[in-house]
């Protein structure tokens, strides 16, 4: 496959430079490549120095690694980011319309808009969390969206990450090394910061608490120094200033949540919990838990405590709902979808089935509850006898998989080895809900480092980038 | 009020302790190559000062296991780089840097890159490119490691309740080290009190100073000659050294007021009677006493004290 076909963000389709991009690509012009290797080599000990590593799953023991990070930045105009954030914060009001709805009077079934079905058959719905309301109706305070671009105005989303996206760590930790390894960047460019999302994060999570707790005790509740977003869970509670808790430091007494501490039990009020909801609740959920907290469900539904996000929210984020989402934009908010859902055949319907096996080859098939990039299929990647294999899983179990087409994602330019060369990117920025919501402007910017590839995630060989918002004034092009 | 997990304050102290450990046992490690520069065979027992490493560190069956003989190879083998050694400086280091990784919350990004980068240089680290580096240099890197952790604590940790907490792990700690050195060295350096003022005698004792960093300090406090005596005053009771068991219980007295939990009552008054008994204590009943009894002694009611604090903070109630 030929870059050329694909929106580049740096040249578009054409050769010339766009105007988000002229200071970068002075600049990359100007440093001689051994100076840009110096510097990566650089912001590879800084980023090993910061502990900044993430744990890979299903490798031996002792495999903190580094997520590559690339030195050239993704931008992005004012304009493009307004249809962004306008996008993600119209689906987030849609979202957990339809989550407070599904736990309540479940009007969207009752419409028909929704198959009753492909919500109580779900896996990820929760019973425990019908008929019981949350502070500020608010279920999901944390969501990231992936999008993908595939021209000058035309972003996709990929999903809906509702159950606590992790990344956003790299947001700030990218943003933080960029700036110190190029000030000079920075100096000539209008580049919105994001720096203020631990503290807008804090903010919406006290505006949850429990009803009448005037000072909420937030806490951050992680499964423990062996999960792979472990230094992201460090990094949020230290920026917060609040405590970073495991399950065997809480317990439940009439209701209430208390942390074990040097000066005996301390209330705490609300929850950013990264733990899954299989996980939280030994009593409730799966019993062999050693992450969570007994009782913790009971003093949830007692109202003792609030949960970021809600318990039940898995529901909306699988592969199958998503492709409701344009629905519930439409019945909850009489409003057309600003950015564009990816056209999904869903495996359990017959139709969608019989063409999607005989497209695979063509398609980009995918489990309905998977993550991470783990077992999907790139059907224009993948060889013979791996089409072949990933028939027969689909035939077994149809309603497990979901098929897009190959989206044509945008690419940017990347150091590679080889010197500078466009690689395909995503993007995921991230929304916070307390009373109402915000976007910071940036998002996770990853990169897929095989020329050619179009998986982007970390455990694939993913990389990423820091993410500029250009704020509107001033020629981004930043000649001074 | 602050409010610090018990897990947390458990992370801290251990975090201090091992860093604390980790330099101590170097520092043993330091005077012991120092003492093997003197001709072997001497009566005063120069050439046993590899054993005393493992007297010191109360590793002796553990290494002896594992290698036949007591050999400077042997020793610093198994105290510096060996994973399977848990009181290798190897070993505690990871284990301090364990306990940052549990603990990156509590402590500054200046701490935790100072106990991250000892760390990663630590594990490239292999016997050969040790040698090749040069003991003593090691030592003292290792060493500097420690102050540049702990002068990060102590120059940019909030003062609350989990400062503290780390620097009770620290004090705790160093007591006991100093305590160690000067039980076992004196065993060796001097069975008789009244053999005193040769050269290889100053050597020996100026070696065991150099270890606790007290040469130079010696001299200050007591413009004289070398003696045992004076070097027990100084390392047990005198209150200006700031690695001497009384400086030690000055420090944990104060830091056990500082975190006054509701179950702290028992540990303060443990530490209470230690630092009463340093801080009114003379040295010469400290021999009329027997300094091995005395500081065995001091070792086990300030294990006993660690214990204490540990069940009264440390372990979730």
């Amino acid at each position: 496959m030929a870059s050329g076909k694909f929106f580049d963000e740096m040249r578009g389709t054409g050769d010339t430079v766009r105007e988000a991009y002229e200071t970068v690509e002075r600049w990359i012009k100007a440093t001689p490549r051994r100076q840009l290797m110096a510097k990566r080599k650089e912001a590879e000990i800084l980023f090993r120095r910061m502990g900044i590593t993430f744990l890979v799953y299903g490798t031996s023991e002792s495999t903190e690694r580094l997520i590559p990070f690339d030195i050239i930045p993704r931008v992005l105009t004012s304009d493009e980011w307004s249809i962004i954030e306008s996008g993600s914060l119209q689906r987030v009001r849609a979202i957990n319309a339809f989550l407070k709805d599904i736990y309540h009077g479940q009007e969207i079934i009752r419409a028909g808009r929704i198959p009753e079905e492909a919500v109580f058959t779900n896996p990820k719905y929760r019973p425990e969390m019908q008929g019981l309301d949350v502070p500020g109706d608010t279920y999901i305070h944390i969501t990231g969206i992936d999008l993908v671009r595939v021209g000058e105005r035309d972003f996709y989303v990929l999903e809906d990450n509702l159950r606590n996206p992790s990344g956003v760590s790299y947001m700030l930790e990218n943003r933080e090394v960029m700036m110190r390894l190029f000030p000079s960047l920075f100096t000539g460019n209008r580049i919105a910061p994001v720096n203020n999302y631990p503290a807008l994060l804090l903010q919406n999570l006290r505006a949850v608490a429990p009803k009448g707790v005037t000072r909420p005790t937030v806490a951050v509740l992680t499964p423990g120094i062996y999960n792979s977003a472990y230094f992201e869970h460090v990094f949020l509670a230290d920026e917060m200033g609040v405590e970073l808790v495991e399950g065997q430091d809480l317990f439940v007494k009439d209701d209430h949540v208390f942390m074990r501490t040097t000066h005996g039990p301390v209330q705490v009020d609300v929850i950013y919990r990264r733990v899954d909801d299989d996980y939280l609740d030994p009593l409730a959920f799966n019993a062999d838990s050693m992450l969570g907290v007994p009782g913790l469900l009971a003093a949830y539904r007692a109202g003792g405590v609030t949960l970021a996000n809600a318990i039940g929210t898995g529901v909306a984020d699988d592969k199958a709902m998503y492709t409701y989402v344009p629905d519930m934009i439409d019945f909850y908010l009489g409003e057309k979808p600003i950015l564009s859902n990816v056209p999904t055949w869903q495996c359990r319907k017959q139709d969608d089935l019989a063409y999607v096996l005989d497209h695979l080859h063509e398609l980009v098939v995918k489990e309905v509850g998977g993550a991470g990039g783990y077992g999907m299929l790139v059907g224009p990647a993948a060889s013979k006898a791996e089409i072949a294999h990933y028939r027969e899983r689909v035939i077994d179990d149809p309603a497990n998989f979901i098929a897009q087409p190959t989206l044509a994602l945008s690419t940017c330019p990347t150091f590679t080895e080889r010197g500078v060369a466009p690689r395909h990117v995503d993007l995921r920025p991230y929304v916070l809900t307390g009373t109402n919501s915000t976007v910071v402007p940036g998002g996770l910017t990853r990169v897929a480092l095989r020329e050619g590839s179009l998986v982007v995630n970390s455990s694939q060989g993913g990389g990423t980038k820091d993410t500029w918002i250009l704020r509107p004034g001033r020629s981004a092009g930043g000649r001074s | 009020m602050t409010i610090v997990l018990s897990r947390s304050a458990d992370h801290l102290y251990w975090m201090s302790r091992n860093v604390e450990r980790a330099e101590n046992t170097a520092r043993i490690l330091d005077v012991s190559d120092r003492l093997g520069l003197l001709p072997a065979g001497n009566e005063n027992g120069a050439g046993s000062e590899w054993d005393a490493v493992l007297q010191i560190t109360g590793d002796a069956s553990g290494f002896h296991a594992r290698f036949p003989e007591a050999t400077a190879a042997n020793v610093i083998a198994h105290m510096t780089l060996d994973p399977n050694n848990p009181s290798s400086i190897y070993s505690t280091m990871r284990s301090a840097r364990e306990n940052a990784r549990a603990e990156r919350v509590g402590i500054t990004t200046e701490m935790w890159e100072a106990l991250n980068s000892t760390w990663l240089e630590i594990s490239q680290l292999t016997p050969a490119r040790l040698a090749a580096r040069g003991y003593r240099n090691f030592f003292d890197w290792i060493k500097e490691r420690s102050h540049l952790f702990r002068g990060a604590a102590v120059s940019t940790m909030l003062r609350d309740e989990r400062y503290h907490f780390l620097r009770l792990g620290t004090f705790i700690e160093r007591a006991d080290n100093t305590a160690r050195i000067l039980d076992v060295k004196y065993h060796i350096l001097l069975p008789d009190l009244a053999d005193v003022g040769g050269a290889v005698d100053h050597f020996q004792w100026g070696a065991l100073l150099r270890s606790v960093s007290a040469y130079r300090n010696y001299h200050h406090a007591y413009k004289q000659v070398i003696t045992p005596v004076n070097v027990a005053d100084l390392l047990i009771l005198n209150n200006q050294f700031p690695r001497s068991l009384h400086s030690c219980h000055n420090e944990v007295v104060h830091l056990l007021e500082e975190v006054s939990g509701p179950r702290g009552a028992e540990a303060a008054r443990q530490a209470g009677e230690i630092h009463a008994m340093l801080h009114y204590g003379r040295i010469e009943s400290v021999f009329a006493q027997g300094l091995h009894e005395f500081l065995s002694d001091f070792i086990v009611r300030n294990n006993r004290l660690s214990q204490e604090i540990q069940a009264a903070y440390l372990v979730a109630h």
